[in-house]
């Protein structure tokens, strides 16, 4: 610094001539001895694909953010095996979005601006996507989430948003509630937090459980932050025959606990998502309680006994155990229920990008249409989960539903809910939207 | 559930926080009273104290004690090492800002996310339990007179834990200690000495400095003591000390900076009208009055319902 600078009287740093120049020429010197790979950049041929992953690293999403990369990794080494996207190899850029709507955004525009991303994936948090879609629109990068929320079959977000590898919650709901009603209980009370994916909850459960002869008799929403629950459940009315419990964040195991210290032996049925108990070992203490309760399941956490090869080589890629937790770990459980929906959407990206002919970031827009008008995804490697039906006009999939019962501290199947039975009338068409 | 009944579980609801926000309240009234200075780290103290907890449980285990071993372990150690981590601080930072109070508030904010971030990085993202040393759901009776007179019956969903129960008692017994202690021990003499009127103090020979590393400890491991008791019921997580330090704030701004006895009623206020508004109403309509409740306070009685004013 004091070669090149030299203090004035005011106190202020500024450069001397000669330092000047002497940083130029070092400039020019640098330029002239790049690498060759540098100056031939436009011509992008084997330059790798960026694909931008936001994760939930921080924040209350922090243990779905850590399997969905697992899950992306695996699925991206798969993808690089069997000869990468149009022949070039693919990479994920990662980055914090704090489960933040605000951070998650301004993470869009580093992948767009900075890291130069070909496309944008991943997080799961409805609040953070709802809040960092606009963003992609702005910037025109297509933004594929894996958040199952109803938000993008519903209209609310833009035709550079697509939901191709997980199904929306709506369509969950409506396949769930038959079973509700006709097994466990016609009277139903609802438990959800009390934001964006609660609301989906809350405003599609009453029509289907209505639609399958039942009845919700109460809707108990809980704050997401919400650390202690026993004061919620006397709002429970007398006569419920059925729970139905959709909790998340760091409380969850707090929420089931403390309703089982309420209830004590004389508890009504319980249906829950399993979004309440994603990461949670289910032989932690407390959860004693769960057994012989029903959860659904976005895809099976535990190894059945009919599991295909296909999906045993899924969960063996991304390093499952037969309980669903980590091979490395025993006591760090997945998000099974979710995460596969990044290995779906990675491979769908892979598919409209081939179809498209998917060059450079010129062709985003091509590369939208192309995955718009995809229709069936059949059940196989890249499709673990199940057969599914993809909708271009509302950007959103519809798949397979599993509904488990806890029997031994476990979780097994006892119902399969076909992608057919859980299809609803569009409520928007994206494809008559512009660029 | 009939009005009987659900009152008595909100109260009892109420009562346990009430319990955990006194004891780490006067953590921070303890601070403030003999230092006269404002800990904005209080909550993270906290949060370490959960954490360390699970890590001593942990620990433990890996030794295999039982669970009401390993909690007792926790108790003793985590708030141990939380006051050390927070006199280290205060010798580090503190002494040498000449216990400034505007520059300690910087400070500390600098301190909370230095303790939240590295506890992110050292303990994770993750919500973790730990295993209460005894925990039985204990139904509980309720009484009406009927048609055939006075009866007692069990209601639906009337119930709390015995570990509950136990955290109530833990910290009105802690709280008695506390106040023994000040009152009636020689260090507790040395504190009230240095409290009010730090120069003279000195001029007797008291280590006005060493007080006050060791005040400043203590008034963590207060907050860390908190955290072991409430870790059981709820989880610890990294971000579990920012609405425990607004609660804080709000008790000892109501009860009185600096009052001990101001800071228990305030928090069994706060406690008690939390737990039956967050039942009759909703919690956030709780938060809003008790933050209202401040305002009024700051604007009628600035120096707190028990609160002496300042000379």
């Amino acid at each position: 610094m004091t070669e090149t600078s030299s203090k004035t009287k005011t106190g202020l740093i500024s450069p001397t001539r000669r330092g000047a120049l002497k940083t130029l020429a070092a400039g020019a010197g640098a330029a002239a001895t790049m690498p060759l790979w540098a100056r031939y950049s436009s011509a992008q041929s084997s330059a790798p694909i960026k694909i931008g992953f936001g994760k939930h690293a921080t924040g209350i999403g922090a243990a779905y953010g850590r399997w969905y990369e697992r899950t992306s990794v695996a699925a991206l080494a798969k993808i690089n095996a069997e000869g990468g996207i149009n022949g070039r190899p693919v990479e994920l850029v990662t980055e914090d979005d704090g489960t933040d709507p605000r951070r998650a955004a301004e993470v869009l525009e580093k992948f767009a601006s900075q890291s130069e991303c070909d496309v944008a994936f991943g997080t799961l948090f409805s609040h953070v996507v709802v809040g960092a879609a606009p963003r992609a629109a702005e910037l025109k990068l297509p933004y594929f989430v894996v958040s199952e929320g109803h938000h993008v079959a519903s209209g609310m977000l833009n035709r550079w948003t697509l939901q191709p590898g997980i199904t929306d919650v709506k369509s969950q709901i409506s396949a769930m509630a038959p079973f509700l009603t006709d097994v466990l209980g016609k009277k139903v009370t609802m438990i959800f937090p009390d934001y964006a994916f609660g609301y989906d909850h809350r405003d599609n459960l009453a029509p289907a459980i209505e639609a399958a002869g039942g009845e919700v008799v109460a809707k108990i929403a809980i704050p997401p932050t919400e650390t202690s629950f026993t004061k919620y459940f006397p709002k429970i009315p007398r006569d419920t025959e059925v729970i139905y419990h959709v909790m998340i964040g760091p409380g969850v195991l707090t929420f089931v606990k403390e309703m089982g210290e309420f209830f004590g032996p004389s508890r009504p049925e319980l249906f829950g998502f399993i979004d309440s108990l994603e990461a949670t070992d289910l032989s932690s203490p407390g959860l004693e309680f769960l057994e012989g309760t029903y959860f659904w399941e976005g895809m099976p956490r535990y190894l059945q006994d009919d599991t295909p090869d296909y999906v045993k080589a899924y969960r063996d890629a991304v390093g499952l155990d037969a309980n669903g937790a980590s091979t490395a770990d025993a006591s760090d459980v997945s998000t099974s229920a979710h995460m596969f929906g990044c290995w779906e959407t990675l491979h769908i990206i892979k598919a409209g990008m081939e179809a498209s002919g998917y060059q450079s970031t010129a062709d985003r827009q091509k590369l939208i249409e192309a995955v718009e008008a995809m229709t069936m995804f059949e059940a196989g490697p890249d499709h673990p989960q199940g057969t599914k039906m993809f909708n271009g006009k509302t950007h959103q999939v519809f798949g397979p539903q599993y509904i488990s019962k806890v029997e031994g501290g476990k979780l097994s199947v006892v119902k399969t809910v076909p992608y057919e039975e859980t299809l609803y009338d569009d409520e928007v068409d994206y494809t008559s939207m512009s660029f | 559930m009939d009005f009987g009944p659900y009152l008595m579980l909100a109260m009892l609801e109420g009562a346990v926080l009430a319990a955990v926000l006194a004891l780490m309240a006067s953590g921070l009234s303890l601070v403030f009273g003999v230092m006269r200075v404002v800990n904005v780290a209080h909550g993270e103290f906290y949060m370490l104290g959960a954490v360390m907890a699970w890590v001593v449980t942990q620990f433990m285990a890996g030794l295999g004690g039982g669970a009401a071993v390993n909690f007792i372990a926790a108790a003793v150690l985590a708030p141990l090492i939380v006051g050390t981590i927070a006199a280290a601080a205060d010798i580090t930072i503190l002494k040498r800002l000449d216990y400034d109070p505007e520059r300690v508030i910087v400070a500390t904010i600098g301190v909370l996310y230095i303790i939240q971030q590295a506890s992110l990085m050292g303990y994770g993202p993750d919500a973790k339990p730990v295993i209460a040393p005894f925990n039985s759901r204990i139904a509980l009776p309720w009484f009406e007179f009927g048609e055939e007179g006075f009866q007692i019956y069990f209601p639906w969903g009337l119930s709390t834990t015995s570990y509950k129960l136990f955290v109530i008692v833990a910290a009105v017994v802690l709280l008695f200690a506390l106040r023994l202690f000040m009152t009636r021990s020689r260090a507790g003499l040395i504190m009230r000495a240095t409290q009010l009127d730090g120069e003279m103090a000195t001029a007797f020979g008291i280590p006005v400095e060493r007080v006050y590393a060791i005040v400043f400890g203590a008034g963590a491991a207060l907050a860390a003591l908190a955290g072991v008791l409430i870790v059981p019921i709820q989880q610890a997580h990294y971000l579990m000390g920012g609405d425990a330090l607004l609660l804080s704030f709000i008790v000892v701004i109501i009860g009185g900076l600096g009052s001990l006895a101001g800071t228990v009623v305030a928090a069994v206020i706060i406690g008690m009208s939390d737990g039956i508004i967050s039942v009759f109403f909703t919690p956030t309509l709780a938060k809003i009055i008790a933050t209202l409740a401040v305002a009024l306070v700051l604007v009628f009685r600035p120096q707190g319902l028990f609160g002496v004013k300042s000379r």
